[in-house]
């Protein structure tokens, strides 16, 4: 796991993409930290971590597309497959690569705060609990995207198949209001992405929700698992 | 070294291996030869583990493959029929993230060491800090090569290792492959015959998902040497040559090739499958008064060896072991 971790964070910063990707996150960051906190007068960062929701829902499909597709169009899952090292070490390896690239670009946040707090009194239970998060989500997001990586072998494919995703994932509690009955009204209010963040960017560290996005992450690295282990069989 | 037990392997409805069986020991250079399609791939990939057989059962080194995958994998060494590789690695990037993958000691002095000797073997010395993507074919496949020798594996599998490269980069790879097997087991495919006579000590034939031959190279060769096609070069008219030759009752065909010596005609002249026409085809032409100044050819191709395997192939697994 710890090969295919170094070699994919190499990759991030040996190709543009990483950079990319976190120059985006930064940019939107100074620029809702500018337009919200600075502008409007305000230490509380509830705002712009509600808008970093939705730039995280562009960038999280970007940020994974090529994992495992890549290795799959370009034959190079050769090398890993037949090397000593599990399925789930690959997968692994290849997740939490990119939570270190994600964590490096939702970290402006956190900058931003710090640089705030010379001046003025900071909500740190607030931005600790909008940060944390921020970052559960991300969590989710990169599995499930990761896993939408590992059933194609085009990288576009990927990425687009990752918006409509995590776009449908958020805005799934829209459905709990039209359908009838309490019981899908209730699951897709529990399904929503959302729903689940809210508690977070009110500083509460909502367990519940915690949990709900570590399992829906862990839920979908064994999918990648499975791909991988089905090929095999194929 | 290696057991295979009965391997089936089908996709959906096409059945690439049909119960193939074999056991490999130590330190032999196996040659797997079969035309393409035959299975040699998908047998090489069940080795190392890439893919699962359908049914059947594979031990490398006591490990099974299924069970121990890991364990197995760590004694083999795999050069895939194309070497894929990361565009934005150089060579000893690679190298050292091959080392990682296969637990190599992370001592950077050891893996110095030893990627130092492994790339002076295979000629890459001076390409360590080039970009892969940036390598001529031959280095490249020389880079795949490396990447398999990685942890000094006592399993080497090699699939097809020099096609699409040019005739000394061929001779390189095959001096590579002979010095391999002096420490450890090496398996081969090709589709080229005289490559599996000049590297491999065995032969496994895989002919439609089956073997149907096993056995040393040379034996396999001289059993089904043909002698039944002879290029030759006559002294002579080209209308009084094949009058000559157009008797012999063994003779099928006798087909033209363009003219390489002043006075002189070359033909190719075919006999029916087993049969020898060298002394017939003498004797016709000295009777004619025709001198027969060269004759060549009667080099076997592997469709040759295919037709005398599958002809008669009870008869040739006889022979052959």
């Amino acid at each position: 796991m710890k090969a295919i971790f170094k070699r994919e964070l190499r990759a991030y910063f040996h190709s543009p993409l990483g950079y990319v990707i976190i120059a985006v996150a930064y940019f939107f960051t100074n620029y809702y930290y500018f337009t919200y906190n600075l502008y409007g007068n305000t230490t509380d960062f509830t705002t712009l971590y509600s808008m970093m929701f939705s730039v995280v829902l562009f960038l999280v499909p970007v940020l994974t597309m090529r994992l495992m597709s890549e290795e799959k169009r370009a034959k190079t899952d050769q090398l890993l497959l037949t090397a000593p090292v599990s399925r789930t070490g690959i997968v692994l390896g290849k997740y939490f690569s990119a939570v270190v690239v994600y964590s490096v670009a939702i970290s402006a946040t956190l900058i931003d705060a710090v640089i705030t707090s010379f001046v003025a009194i900071v909500d740190w239970p607030s931005v600790l609990g909008n940060f944390l998060g921020i970052f559960l989500l991300g969590l989710a997001l990169i599995a499930i995207c990761l896993f939408l990586s590992s059933i194609t072998e085009s990288q576009v494919i990927a990425a687009v198949m990752g918006f409509a995703v995590s776009l449908f994932l958020v805005l799934i509690d829209a459905i709990s209001y039209v359908v009838s009955g309490s019981f899908w009204q209730t699951l897709f209010a529990y399904l929503s992405f959302n729903t689940r963040y809210e508690p977070f960017t009110l500083g509460i560290i909502d367990l519940p929700s915690a949990v709900f996005f570590v399992s829906v992450a862990a839920l979908f690295i064994a999918f990648s698992v499975v791909t991988l282990e089905r090929r095999r069989w194929s | 070294m290696i057991q295979a037990v009965n391997l089936i392997k089908r996709y959906g409805e096409k059945e690439a291996l049909k119960g193939i069986s074999f056991s490999i020991g130590p330190g032999e250079v196996v040659g797997l030869l079969g035309l393409n399609g035959a299975g040699k791939s998908t047998t090489m990939n069940i080795l190392t583990g890439y893919i699962s057989s359908t049914s059947g059962s594979v031990s490398v080194d006591g490990h099974d493959i299924v069970r121990e995958p890991s364990a197995c994998k760590r004694v083999i060494g795999y050069m895939p029929e194309q070497f894929s590789f990361y565009p934005d690695m150089r060579v000893s990037e690679y190298l050292d993230f091959v080392c990682d993958l296969k637990g190599f000691s992370p001592d950077p002095e050891a893996r110095k060491k030893h990627l130092g000797e492994i790339c002076a073997r295979v000629g890459i010395s001076k390409m360590t800090g080039r970009m892969i993507r940036n390598l001529s074919k031959g280095y490249r496949q020389r880079v795949g090569f490396a990447q398999a020798l990685v942890g000094n594996p006592k399993v080497l599998i090699l699939d097809e290792p020099t096609v699409g490269l040019d005739p000394s980069q061929i001779i390189e790879i095959r001096q590579l492959i002979k010095d391999s097997g002096k420490d450890s087991t090496v398996i081969v495919s090709s589709h080229i015959l005289s490559e599996i006579q000049a590297i491999c000590s065995r032969v496994i034939v895989i002919h439609e998902g089956r073997i149907i031959a096993d056995g040393a190279p040379d034996r396999l060769m001289q059993d089904i040497q043909t002698n039944h096609r002879l290029a030759i070069r006559v002294q002579g008219g080209r209308k009084e040559i094949e009058a000559a030759l157009s008797g012999l009752p063994k003779v099928r065909s006798i087909k033209a090739l363009p003219q390489r010596e002043l006075g002189t005609q070359d033909f190719l002249v075919e006999g029916k499958i087993g049969s020898d026409i060298r002394a017939d085809v003498f004797f016709a032409l000295a009777k004619a008064n025709l001198p027969l100044l060269h004759t060549y050819g009667g080099e076997l191709s592997l469709e040759d060896v295919f037709l005398h395997l599958t002809s008669g192939r009870e008869t040739a697994r006889e022979v052959v072991k």
